[in-house]
C-alpha cells in the first residue's frame, strides 16, 4: 500500500495536502453559522436590534462565499490528484506487466491482470478522490460540532457525547451487514454473468441442442435467487434513515428538556438553545457520509492491495547484453541436456533434451498431446527458462542475450492466432517497423496469405478489427505466419501453427518456407505429413526425446513415430 | 429525445406494479408530512423555553413543553416506521422490475438470429445484461425512493412554511429556483462529460483487453514499448475526462450547499425583522430555519437523482436496444415437426451470402439420400461451415430452399430440425456444471447407466473415472482444466448418448491424440450406419469412403462425387488428395 500512496505524494503531494485542507477550513466556516444565528437571536430580536440582526446576516452570506470558494478549489485538487494518481498507476501497472516473464503471466493469469486494470484501479480513483474531499471534513463537522456545543453548555454537550457513538454503532452496523450481503449478491450476479456469457459464447451448441426453454427457466431462477438476496440485503440497509432519524429526535428532545432546565436556571439563552439544536442536525448528515466513505475507502483500500501485489509480483527475467552470437559457431540452435520444470510444476515437463540444427534446416517436432513440443521450441526465444542443461543460438547461451535482441533474431508464430486492432500492414510491421511493403507482400505469399489482403478492397490497409475476429480462423492463421516472416528472421518457429490449414495449403507453405535459405525452420505438429520431409524430426512422447532423426531413420528405429505415422497413413493411402 | 422513448418503456415495466406504487406514493406523502411537522412542534417547544414574566430566569411552562416533546418523539417513531415500510416497498419495486426486463433480455438472446450474435462482442452484451441493468437498478431504486419524496417534501414544506409566514415563504419561493438552476447546469455539463469518460474507459478497456490478453504474443514480437506508449497516450485521454468528469459533477454539492445558505441567510434577516415586528415567534423563525435547511435539501437530491437517473435511463437504452433487436425469423404457427427423420436432404438452387456485398454459395443443387456419408472438403475458409450454418439452419438461405424429408427446413420447427441433427463441432463448447450435465444436454432424462454407456462409446470413460469427482466433477466455465482433447470426448459422447437420426462432424477429432483418434473413428463408423452424415475433415484419408464427397473453394461445391471417380477426374480434389503426400 506504502508503495501505491507514493504514486500520490510523489505526483500530487501539493493537491493531497490542500485539497483536505481547504475542506477542513470549509467545515470551520460551517460550524459559525448556529453561532452567528444565535446571536442574532439573543442580541437582535430579543432587544429589537434590527442593525445586529442585518449584520449577523451579512455576515452568513460571507461565510458561505468563502466556503464555496475553499470548497470548489477542495474538489479541483481531488479531482486532479485522483485522476492523475489513476493515470501515474495504470501507466506504472501496464508497465509492470510488460516486464513480467511467461512464468509470471502464467501464475498471475492475464483476467486477474485485466481486472487490476480495469474496475481495481477504478475503484482506487473513486476511493482516492472521495478520501481527499470527505476523510478529514466529516470528522471535523461531526467532532467540530461536539467542541462547539461543549462552549455553549457543559450538560447539553454531554448529550452530543452520547448521541454520537450511539448513531455511529447504528450507521457503521447497517453498512457493515449491508456490505456482507452485499457479498452474497455479487454473488448471485457473478452466476448470471457466466450463464449469460456462456449462452453468447455457446450459442450454437445451445441451439443445436434445443437447450434454448432450459437455459430460460435456469436464468430465471438464478435471476429469482438474486432478486431474493437483494430484497434481503436492501432491507437492512432500509433501516439507516428510519433508525437514525428516530435516534437523532430523541436526542432533539432530550437536548430542548435538558435546555428548558438550564434556561429556568437562567444559565442557557433561547438562542442558545437554538444552536445546539442546529449543531445536532448537522452531526447526522455527516455522520452517514463517513460511514459510507469509509466502505468506499475499505473497497479502495482492497483493490489497492491487489494492484500493489500486482506491482511487486512477478520475477521478470534477468536480461542479457550480447546483441550477436558467436559468428563461427557451428550450430544455429543447440540443446544440451535441457529440462525444463513449469514454475510450481512437481516433475519435468521436458527432461535432458540434448540436438543441434544448422542453419537453414527445417526441424520437425512431434508427438502426442501434452508430450511437451511447445515447450520445446518455448526455450528458444527464452519464453520460458531452462531449469537444467542449457539453450545456445549461434554457439551462445541463450541467457546471455540481450531479451529484445534476441526475439528480434526469431519470428514466432504462436498457437493461437491473433491479430491486432489495425490495418494488416500494420499487423505486419510487428517484427519490423520498417518492412517496406515489398517485404510485408513476400511474407504473405510465403504464408499463402496473399489473397486474404488481396480480397480486401483496401489491401495491406484493410481494417482488423480487435483479435482479428473479422478474419476466419485459416486466414487469421496465414496472416500470423506471415507476421513472423516479416523482416527475414533468422529462425522461425511455427507452433503448430498450420492446424487449421488444410493440406494443400499446408504444403504450399512448406514449400514456400524452404526459399528462405539460411533461415532455420522449426515446426511443431501433430500431422506427419507436416514434418516427414524435415531435415531433423524430434519425436516427443512425456517430455522425453524418444527419437531424433529424419523419417526414414525414424519409420525403422522409433515405434511411438512409426505408429503415430501409422494412424495417419493407413496402409492403403501409402500406395497412392 | 432518445431517453423519453426510454423512459415510456421503463414505465411499461412499472405498470405492473402499479398496487406497490400506489402504496409507495401514501407512505411517501405520510413519511413526509410526519417529517415536516417535527420542527414544527419543537419550534412550539422552543418558544416556550421563556419565562412567563420575561426575566431571564424563572418558572418555565413544564406542562406545554412536556406535551410538544412526548408528540415529537411519537410522530418521529411512526415516521420512521413508515419509512421502514415504504424503503422495501421501493426495493421491491427496483429490484423487480429489473429482474423482469433482465429475464426478457435473456429470453431475447435466445432468440436472436446467429447472424447477429456473430457480429457482436459477447462483451457487450454480456455488460447490458448485467452491469448495465444493474446500474439501471441503482438508477431506478434511487428514483423510487428519493424523486417523488424530494417533490413532496417542496410542496409540503413550502405548505408548512406558508401557514407561518406568507412573505417569508416568499423569498424562499424567490430564491430556490437558483439551485435547480445551478444544478441542472451542472448535470447537463458532467453527463457529457460522463459520456466521453466512460467511451475512453471502454476503449481504454477494449485495448487492456486485446494487449494484457495477449501478452505473450506482444513479448514475442518485442513490441512492449509500442504497445506502453499506445496505453498510456489512452491513459492520458481518460486522465483529462477523468479530470473533467470527476470536477464538474463534484460540484454540485458545493454550489447547491451556498444556494442553500444564501435561502438561510434570507430567511435568518425576513425571519428575524418579522419577530422583532412581532410578526413570528423566535420558535417559528427556528422551524423556518429548519425547513430552510431542508427545503433545499430535496432539490440537491432531485438534482443527484437526476443524473442518476439519466444514466440508469442510458443503461436501460442499451438494454432495450438489445431487447428490440429483431429476432430470428420467428416459426410460423402450421410448422412442422420433423420426426423420426430418415435423412433424406435436398438443396436447390441454393445462393447465400453473409454480406450482400460478398456472393459466397451460388446455385448450389444438391441430392443426399439417407444414410448417406457426405463428407465436405476444400481448402481452408472455403465455406465448409457456412454450409453447416445452412443445414442446422443457424442462418437462413438468401435464396432457393433446402429441404429435410422433403419438408423445406424454413417450415419446420427449428427445435424438431436440429434435434434431428447430432453435431460435434472444432470448437469445443462446455457449459458450466457436471461432467453429467453436459452428457445429457441432448437428452436430459437420460438414465446414468446411459450416460455411462455413451462415455464409454466416445472413449471418455476412462479419462471421467480419473476425475475427482467423476461423473459429478464440476467443469468450471469454459472447460475449466479439461484438455482440448478431453472436450471434445465429451462432446461427442453427448451424440452417442442422444443417437440423433443425421450427424455433423465438423473437425471432430481435431484435437484428440492419433490413438485415441483411431478407435472414436470405429465407433464413428458404427454410428454413422443408416444414418445421413456429414462430415468436415482435413485429413482426407479419413473422407475415402464417403458416398458424396463435395469439394467446396471459395463458397461454391466445384466438384462432387465418390472418391475413385473425384480421383480419375484429375481435377481440383485429385491435387488437394495428393498434395498430403507430396512437399
Amino acid at each position: 500500500m506504502k508503495k501505491l500512496l507514493g504514486f500520490l505524494t510523489k505526483g500530487y503531494l501539493k493537491e493531497t495536502i490542500l485539497s483536505p485542507l481547504f475542506k477542513c477550513i470549509e467545515a470551520v466556516l460551517e460550524l459559525f453559522v448556529p453561532i452567528v444565528v444565535a446571536d442574532m437571536i439573543d442580541n437582535g430580536i430579543s432587544r429589537g436590534d434590527k442593525e445586529t440582526v442585518i449584520r449577523s446576516c451579512v455576515l452568513l452570506v460571507c461565510l458561505a462565499l468563502a466556503g464555496l470558494a475553499f470548497s470548489i478549489t477542495a474538489q479541483y485538487f481531488a479531482a486532479k490528484a485522483a485522476a492523475g494518481f489513476s493515470r501515474t498507476v495504470g501507466n506504472a501497472l501496464f508497465r509492470h506487466i510488460q516486464e513480467l516473464s511467461y512464468s509470471d503471466l502464467d501464475d498471475m493469469g492475464t483476467s486477474t491482470l485485466m481486472t487490476r486494470m480495469t474496475s481495481d484501479l477504478n475503484q482506487v480513483q473513486t476511493g482516492v478522490n472521495m478520501t481527499l474531499r470527505l476523510l478529514l471534513r466529516s470528522p471535523f463537522i461531526v467532532f467540530g460540532a461536539m467542541i462547539m456545543a461543549f462552549t455553549i453548555d457543559v450538560p447539553s454537550a454531554l448529550i452530543f457525547v452520547c448521541t454520537i457513538p450511539v448513531l455511529s454503532v447504528v450507521v457503521f452496523g447497517i453498512m457493515l451487514a449491508g456490505m456482507k450481503l452485499y457479498g452474497k449478491v455479487r454473488g448471485g450476479l457473478d452466476k448470471l454473468l457466466r450463464r449469460t456469457r456462456e449462452n453468447l459464447n455457446g450459442s450454437r451448441v445451445i441451439r443445436a441442442f434445443c437447450m434454448e426453454e432450459r437455459e430460460i427457466s435456469a436464468f430465471r431462477a438464478d435471476n429469482d435467487t438474486l432478486t431474493r438476496d437483494q430484497l434481503v440485503s436492501g432491507r437492512i440497509s432500509a433501516l439507516m434513515n428510519p433508525l437514525t432519524f428516530v435516534l437523532i429526535n430523541i436526542a432533539v428532545v432530550i437536548l430542548i428538556w435538558q435546555g428548558a432546565i438550564r434556561v429556568e436556571e437562567g444559565l442557557l439563552s433561547q438562542g442558545a438553545v437554538i444552536a445546539l439544536y442546529n449543531y445536532m442536525s448537522q452531526i447526522l448528515v455527516e455522520l452517514i457520509k463517513l460511514a459510507s466513505l469509509i466502505i468506499t475507502i475499505t473497497k479502495a483500500a482492497a483493490c489497492g492491495k491487489r494492484i500493489q501485489a500486482v506491482l511487486d509480483g512477478g520475477e521478470g527475467m534477468a536480461d542479457g547484453t550480447r546483441t550477436e552470437g558467436d559468428p563461427d559457431a557451428q550450430y544455429a540452435v543447440e540443446f544440451r541436456g535441457a529440462d525444463l520444470c513449469y514454475r510450481g510444476a512437481s516433475e519435468n515437463s521436458l527432461s535432458d533434451i540434448s540436438f543441434t540444427a544448422k542453419r537453414g534446416d527445417v526441424i520437425g517436432v512431434i508427438g502426442g498431446t501434452g508430450s511437451g513440443k511447445s515447450s520445446l521450441v518455448s526455450m528458444i526465444p527464452r519464453f520460458y527458462d531452462t531449469t537444467g542443461g542449457e539453450v545456445l543460438i549461434d554457439g551462445v547461451n541463450v541467457k546471455e542475450y540481450s531479451i529484445a535482441a534476441l526475439r528480434s533474431k526469431i519470428g514466432v508464430v504462436p498457437q493461437k492466432a491473433v491479430l491486432f486492432k489495425g490495418t494488416i500492414r500494420e499487423n505486419m510491421k510487428w517484427r519490423d517497423e520498417n518492412a517496406a511493403d515489398e517485404d510485408i507482400y513476400r511474407a504473405l505469399d510465403i504464408a499463402q496469405a496473399r489473397e486474404v489482403a488481396d480480397n480486401k478492397t483496401n489491401g495491406l490497409d484493410a481494417e482488423v478489427e480487435q483479435g482479428g475476429r473479422n478474419f476466419s480462423g485459416g486466414q487469421r492463421q496465414r496472416l500470423t505466419i506471415a507476421r513472423a516472416l516479416v523482416g527475414s528472421p533468422e529462425i522461425v518457429i511455427l507452433d503448430d501453427s498450420a492446424s487449421a490449414l488444410d493440406f494443400a495449403t499446408d504444403a504450399a507453405l512448406r514449400k514456400a518456407l524452404r526459399q528462405f535459405t539460411g533461415t532455420t525452420v522449426f515446426i511443431v505438429s501433430q500431422r506427419t505429413s507436416s514434418i516427414m520431409h524435415a531435415d531433423k524430426i524430434i519425436v516427443l512422447d512425456d517430455g522425453h526425446a524418444v527419437g531424433i532423426g529424419t523419417h526414414s531413420e525414424l519409420l525403422e528405429s522409433c515405434e511411438v513415430y512409426r505408429e503415430i505415422y501409422d494412424s495417419q497413413f493407413r496402409k492403403e493411402d501409402k500406395a497412392v | 429525445m432518445k431517453n423519453k422513448g426510454t423512459f415510456r418503456k421503463v414505465l411499461r415495466y412499472i405498470k405492473r406494479y402499479m398496487p406497490l406504487i400506489v402504496l409507495s406514493t401514501m407512505l411517501a406523502a405520510l413519511t413526509v408530512a410526519g417529517t415536516l411537522s417535527i420542527p414544527m412542534i419543537i419550534g412550539s417547544a422552543i418558544d416556550l423555553l421563556v419565562p412567563a414574566d420575561n426575566t431571564s430566569a424563572g418558572r418555565l411552562d413544564w406542562g406545554g413543553i412536556s406535551l410538544c416533546l412526548l408528540e415529537a418523539g411519537i410522530i418521529a417513531a411512526a415516521t420512521a416506521l413508515l419509512q421502514w415500510v415504504m424503503n422495501a416497498i421501493n426495493n421491491r419495486l427496483a429490484f423487480d422490475v429489473v429482474r423482469d426486463i433482465r429475464n426478457d433480455a435473456f429470453e431475447h438472446i435466445e432468440n436472436l438470429p446467429l447472424s447477429y450474435l456473430d457480429t457482436v462482442s459477447s462483451g457487450d452484451i454480456v455488460s447490458r445484461v448485467i452491469s448495465d441493468a444493474d446500474q439501471f437498478a441503482d438508477g431506478l431504486l434511487l428514483g423510487f425512493s428519493q424523486l417523488f419524496t424530494g417533490v413532496v417534501t417542496i410542496f409540503g414544506t413550502l405548505l408548512f412554511m406558508l401557514t407561518l409566514d406568507p412573505l417569508i415563504t416568499l423569498a424562499v419561493i424567490v430564491l430556490t429556483p437558483l439551485s435547480l438552476v445551478a444544478a441542472r447546469f451542472i448535470a447537463g455539463h458532467t453527463y457529457s462529460m460522463f459520456k466521453k469518460r466512460s467511451e475512453t474507459l471502454g476503449e481504454q478497456t477494449a485495448y487492456i483487453d486485446e494487449m494484457i490478453g495477449n501478452e505473450k504474443v506482444v513479448k514475442a514480437f518485442s513490441r512492449e514499448d509500442e504497445s506502453q506508449e499506445k496505453f498510456e497516450e489512452i491513459n492520458a485521454s481518460l486522465e483529462k475526462y477523468s479530470l473533467k468528469a470527476t470536477f464538474y459533477s463534484s460540484l454540485t454539492n458545493p454550489v447547491t450547499r451556498f444556494i442553500n445558505a444564501l435561502v438561510y441567510a434570507a430567511v435568518g434577516v425576513l425571519g428575524a425583522i418579522s419577530a422583532i415586528n412581532g410578526g413570528i415567534t423566535v420558535g417559528a423563525l427556528s422551524c423556518f430555519l429548519s425547513y430552510a435547511n431542508q427545503y433545499t435539501k430535496p432539490f440537491n437530491e432531485i438534482s443527484g437523482v437526476v443524473t442518476e437517473l439519466q444514466n440508469a435511463l442510458a443503461c436501460a437504452g442499451r438494454l432495450f436496444e438489445l431487447i428490440e433487436r429483431e429476432p430470428q425469423t420467428p416459426e410460423s404457427a402450421d410448422a412442422a415437426e420433423l420426426t423420426d427423420a430418415r435423412g433424406s436432404i435436398k438443396a436447390e438452387n441454393v445462393s447465400f451470402s453473409y454480406t450482400p456485398d460478398r456472393k459466397l454459395i451460388e446455385n448450389l443443387d444438391l441430392d443426399i439420400k439417407p444414410g448417406q456419408k457426405v463428407a465436405i472438403v476444400g481448402p481452408t475458409g472455403c465455406g465448409k461451415t457456412t454450409f453447416i450454418n445452412l443445414l442446422m439452419r443457424f442462418y437462413d438461405v438468401t435464396g432457393g430452399s433446402i429441404s429435410a424429408d422433403g419438408h423445406d427446413i424454413r417450415r419446420l420447427t427449428r427445435r424438431s430440425l436440429r434435434s434431428s441433427y447430432g453435431m460435434v463441432l472444432q470448437d469445443t463448447i462446455l457449459i458450466s456444471g457436471t461432467v453429467r450435465d453436459n452428457i445429457r444436454m441432448g437428452k436430459p432424462d437420460a438414465t446414468d447407466e446411459e450416460v455411462i454407456a455413451a462415455a464409454k462409446a466416445a472413449h471418455a470413460h476412462s479419462f471421467i473415472k480419473r476425475l475427482p469427482e467423476k461423473y459429478d466433477t464440476v467443469i468450471g466455465e469454459d472447460g475449466g482444466s479439461l484438455s482440448q482433447g478431453q472436450k471434445q470426448l465429451l462432446c461427442i459422447s453427448r451424440i452417442m448418448l442422444c443417437l440423433p437420426p443425421m450427424l455433423i462432424l465438423d473437425e471432430a477429432t481435431s484435437s484428440i491424440d492419433t490413438r485415441t483418434e483411431l478407435k472414436i473413428q470405429d465407433a464413428f463408423t458404427k454410428l454413422m450406419k443408416g444414418r445421413t452424415s456429414f462430415i468436415v475433415a482435413h485429413r482426407l484419408s479419413t473422407v475415402r469412403d464417403a458416398d458424396l464427397i463435395l469439394v467446396m473453394n471459395n463458397g461454391s461445391i466445384i466438384e462432387q462425387g465418390r472418391h475413385d471417380d473425384l480421383l480419375a477426374a484429375g481435377g481440383f480434389y485429385a491435387k488437394l488428395y495428393n498434395s498430403q503426400f507430396s512437399e
